[in-house]
């Protein structure tokens, strides 16, 4: 790419993104969000694109999150969701697909039940293609919103070490997040019950940089930040885990067990909470928690990859 | 051949009358703010109200405004512009606000710029103060403070350097695609 320019169409994954790409989103959102700290938060750089939100699974925050940042930036929003939509009357996903290429949005973004669904998608529309989460593949802009309020809070990432606790194995947010924060130059802790960590890491081949760790305290020993996954509760059913009960009492966050982190080291959450499972409800509106950060910060995100996406288009 | 329009004396000199006129017009520092546009402007604005403040013995809030989110030509230039941080640190409401840039061309980021202001609230009137016009005006905007008028044909460049960014003072005007001497 050429340097200080933008160059990807699509944001599938972050798994290739270089350190500078990395850099360029964090620094334009630290300008989206002063926008978002005015009386007027609204800004006409997207006038005239339209934004199409397709979410053909389940999400509120993120959902609204792009929307509001799509807003801010004065683009035209289209909701599609697969509730009341023809995805419920089994439309299948080219389908879609053909019909929103036919509808003309500059920019899908796509939540999809299905690991690598966005990619799909993006080899069969002219539009721009974010993932806003596939399966349990990937999710970018939750992992570059919690890299953004990590530096925010700890100055840099360099040498710095963030503990991943939960469910690592189902987790896009987990995948997502370990690419960003090594690329940053962190280093990343995973600890979850032996059954919700991908086996081959468990097994000694972490990537580098990355640590897996079954036991918590010597998960959070020293660490500069916590971020706590969300349990689904699907897998108890899986068999996975025995009880929510016990895994909060031998993985859940408590303010006993921070204890043994650098002092002050703040605690993340891609949300929505399970308070008293995976974060007890004291550490979750405790002075370390900077989940409703993570939640302004994920609307500035947004706007700055939606920014830099539409930039890209070259006209005839 | 690159043409030295103004030296580095020349500028500071330039300066010092622009804060003299900003003061007499609005007499004094009472209700007035310095708005510079990056990335060079904001250096210049910095720079008179430290004028302004050995003048007058007074300290004129001073703010920065990054006007890319407001540009009209995105689609033309093929690729998203760095966005960079807008502080304003103060309320732009019923403050005479003085603009400042580098170089007046086309108007058209001044009119991005008097775009971005509004969006902060509603000043009591905008004043414009450039180091350089150059003529060639797209739009109906005028300079209220000017360091120096310079014709200019539309194959050459104003070049502004300045010590913070560029490590010396100087404006030069070369051809379009030329190597500064």
């Amino acid at each position: 790419m050429t340097p200080g320019r933008w160059s990807r169409h699509d944001i599938l994954d972050v798994d290739d993104w270089s350190r500078e790409e990395f850099e360029m989103v964090l620094s334009t959102t630290e300008a989206m969000r002063e926008v978002l700290d005015r009386p007027i938060k609204r800004t006409p750089v997207l006038r005239g694109k339209t934004v199409v939100l397709f979410f053909a699974e389940a999400s509120t925050r993120t959902r609204v999150s792009f929307e509001l940042a799509a807003k801010a930036l004065s683009a035209d929003v289209v909701n599609i969701t697969s509730s009341g939509s023809s995805v419920e009357k089994g439309e299948s996903l080219l389908d879609s697909v053909r019909t929103l290429q036919a509808l003309g949005g500059d920019v899908i973004v796509l939540r999809h039940g299905s690991s690598g669904a966005p990619y799909f998608v993006a080899d069969r529309v002219e539009a721009s293609v974010v993932n806003a989460g596939d399966g349990w593949h990937a999710h970018p802009s939750q992992a570059l919103l919690d890299a953004f309020t990590l530096r925010a809070r700890l100055g840099t990432l360099s040498n710095k070490t963030v503990a991943i606790v939960g469910d690592v194995l189902h987790s896009r947010v987990a995948r997502s997040n370990v690419h960003a924060l090594r690329a940053l130059g962190a280093e990343v802790v995973l600890c979850g019950p032996p059954t919700l960590l991908p086996a081959a890491w468990r097994c000694g081949h972490a990537p580098a940089g990355v640590r897996v760790e079954t036991d918590l305290g010597r998960a959070l020993e020293g660490v500069d930040a916590v971020m706590a996954l969300r349990l689904q509760k699907e897998r108890m059913s899986a068999g996975l885990l025995p009880s929510t009960r016990e895994y909060a009492r031998v993985w859940g966050i408590t303010e006993a067990r921070l204890a043994v982190t650098k002092p002050g080291a703040p605690v993340l959450h891609p949300g929505p909470l399970n308070e008293g499972v995976e974060i007890a409800a004291a550490v979750a509106r405790g002075p370390r928690a900077v989940i409703e950060e993570q939640v302004t910060n994920g609307v500035a995100v947004r706007m700055a990859l939606l920014y830099l996406l539409a930039g890209t288009e070259v006209p005839d | 051949m690159a043409k030295l329009l103004l030296t580095e004396d020349e500028i500071r000199r330039a300066l010092t009358r622009i804060a003299h006129e900003v003061l007499e017009r609005n007499g004094g520092t009472e209700g007035i703010a310095l708005v510079g546009i990056k990335n060079r402007g904001d250096i210049l604005a910095a720079r008179v109200r430290a004028k302004v403040g050995e003048i007058e013995k007074a300290s004129v809030p001073l703010g920065s405004l990054d006007i890319t989110l407001y540009r009209d030509d995105l689609t033309r230039i093929g690729y998203a512009p760095e966005v960079r941080r807008t502080e304003l640190p103060f309320s732009v409401d019923d403050q005479v606000i003085v603009l400042v840039d580098d170089v007046l061309f086309t108007g058209r980021t001044i009119r991005a710029a008097m775009d971005a202001l509004v969006d902060f609230g509603r000043p009591r009137a905008i004043q414009l103060a450039v180091l350089v016009d150059r003529g060639h005006r797209e739009l109906p905007i005028r300079a209220d403070y000017v360091g120096k008028n310079v014709p200019t044909s539309l194959d050459e460049d104003v070049r502004v350097r300045l010590q913070e960014l560029d490590g010396e003072d100087s404006v030069v005007l070369a051809r379009k695609g030329e190597q500064a001497a």
